[in-house]
């Protein structure tokens, strides 16, 4: 019921699309400075742990740089920025929208005959569906920077060794990059879904809409989990 | 106008409404009063389809039976309603103008300048120039009013709705922003259901009253009736403090 007023056609679709733009740069601009310094300190202490584990002589030197990139385009960016996503959008999402039930906005958008489903959280699901894998793309590069930056700053691996370990294989298992960016646009539907319907059906006040806010990131970073552990087995 | 037929509402088996009957008349200022918790609000929220009445009721808009109709047909009427919550409910992410033009923005084919020149048309009407670029928690509880009332307006509905539209205003703004709903009611000749237990309103701006009783209609009549009323209820709702009821005995009864 609930899945079929949010996807039907919006009032206005002139309206609509600018509502889509406001929220991509709601959620892209507003998470992109965090997702980059995560990222960038991520990529800079994984590459110094690993790279002091690595430093036996059996193994090839390329392998820091070829585990950073994989760690990175496997797991790191896509699952656990979308969890940090799920914490920070999925919050203010349901924060947003539970805010406007408790003080019968949600009530004015239906008295004027506005599909308030469909104007309040189709754009929200659109906007962090196609937001999430760019933001990803983002952290993919920053971590891996942060690789390049320690090995030239700390001199533990030459840089050059380092770019040969990120490209290696890199043809081989490009697909890696596609399931990389499937990831956080099934995530991102997850995110804006679950927060926006915890939000519309808040009841009560502002108590609620804490509790709203709480549940929905609760339950986005279990299903951003458990859809992880089954695109990761599809994968291989 | 708008009848009231049978209306009930039950909640999870409590009855919340008993079988109410009433007619709100065009170009009138129709009241609904009664204490906290008496049902004013579910009532409200039945008659715009917020809620749906139990079986057996029904509402109808100059004869149209409002609670027959589908999604579609109702899109047609809300159209013809305007609303002013109790609190407000403005955008908050919107600015003043945005707000009182967002009705038209939606389910108009208006230009931008026909919609700028009704929005300040209607600002002008509720006494609020120079605020348009503000956000709503930028201006007082009694101007956040004024723009709801402006919002609603906009639309030249035909039938308007104000859920206690003076709560957490001080006596002389509520006054000022009774005097805006009546005014714009004779003006328009619109079906104005307002819901208060004020009795400052309910003298001032009370056509129609229809008085609520624990979910059930006790009373209907007018501003001038319910002074004069022994109906026991009445009284302990209107005189309920020592002010009103010296005030009652000075005046004799
Ligand atoms: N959604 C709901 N589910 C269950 N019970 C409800 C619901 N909404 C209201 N009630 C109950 O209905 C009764 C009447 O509530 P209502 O809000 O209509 O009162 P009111 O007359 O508007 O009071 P006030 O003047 O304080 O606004 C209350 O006992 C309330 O608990
Ligand atoms: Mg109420």
């Amino acid at each position: 019921m609930m899945l079929y007023a949010t996807f039907s056609k919006p009032d206005k679709l002139s309206v609509f699309w600018r509502r889509v733009a406001t929220e991509c740069v709601n959620i892209g601009i507003s998470s992109l400075m965090i997702v980059m310094i995560i990222s960038l300190f991520i990529g800079i202490s994984v590459t110094t742990q690993v790279g002091e584990l690595l430093s036996a002589p059996w193994i090839p030197d390329y392998t820091l740089g070829y585990t950073l990139r994989q760690m990175s385009i496997l797991e790191f960016s896509p699952t656990i920025i979308s969890l940090i996503l799920a914490g920070k959008v999925g919050s203010n999402i349901a924060g947003e929208i539970g805010t406007m039930r408790v003080t019968e906005q949600i009530d004015a958008l239906d008295i004027m005959g506005v599909n308030s489903q469909n104007y309040l959280i189709l754009p929200k699901i659109i906007a962090s569906m196609f937001t999430l894998p760019l933001l990803v793309i983002y952290s993919m590069v920053a971590c891996i920077y942060g690789g390049y930056f320690i090995c030239e700053l700390t001199g533990l691996r030459s840089t050059e060794v380092y770019v040969d370990g990120i490209r290696e294989y890199f043809y081989d298992e490009a697909f890696t990059v596609y399931w990389a960016l499937l990831k956080p646009v099934i995530f991102g539907f997850i995110i804006a879904s679950i927060s926006a319907y915890y939000g519309y059906f808040t009841k009560g006040g502002a108590l609620d809409v804490g509790k709203s806010g709480t549940k929905s990131v609760v339950t986005s970073s279990l299903l951003i989990l458990a859809f992880d552990v089954i695109i990761s087995s599809m994968m291989f | 106008m708008i009848e009231l037929k049978n209306i009930s509402k039950t909640f999870a088996g409590t009855q919340i409404l008993h079988d109410i009957n009433f007619t709100f008349e065009t170009g009138k200022v129709n009241l609904i009063i009664g204490q906290s918790g008496s049902g004013k609000s579910v009532l409200t929220k039945c008659i715009v389809g917020l809620h749906e009445p139990d079986k057996g009721g029904s509402v109808l808009y100059d004869d149209r039976d409002f609670t027959a109709m589908k999604r579609r047909k109702r899109k047609a009427i809300r159209k013809e309603i305007g609303m002013l919550f109790q609190h407000s409910a403005l955008f908050d992410s919107l600015t003043v103008e945005e707000n009182v033009g967002f009705p038209l923005v939606m389910f108009t084919k208006m230009s931008e300048e026909e919609i700028a020149d009704r929005v300040n048309f209607c600002l002008k009407r509720v006494e609020l120039e120079n605020k348009n670029n503000l956000f709503p928690s930028e201006i007082s509880g009694g101007m956040q009013k004024r723009v709801a009332i402006a919002r609603a307006i906009a639309m030249k509905p035909k039938y308007l709705f104000c859920d206690e539209p003076n709560s957490g205003l001080d006596p002389k703004t509520s006054i000022v922003i009774d005097n805006l709903i009546k005014d714009i009611t004779y003006e328009y000749g619109m079906t104005t259901v307002v819901i208060t237990h004020d009795m400052n309103s309910v003298i001032e701006i009370g056509d129609n009253i229809m008085f609520i009783f624990e979910g059930k209609k006790w009373w209907e009549g007018d501003n001038k009736s319910i002074i004069r009323t022994d109906n026991e209820e009445i009284n302990n709702f209107v005189y309920a403090s020592e002010f009103m009821k010296t005030l009652k005995d000075k005046l004799g009864g």
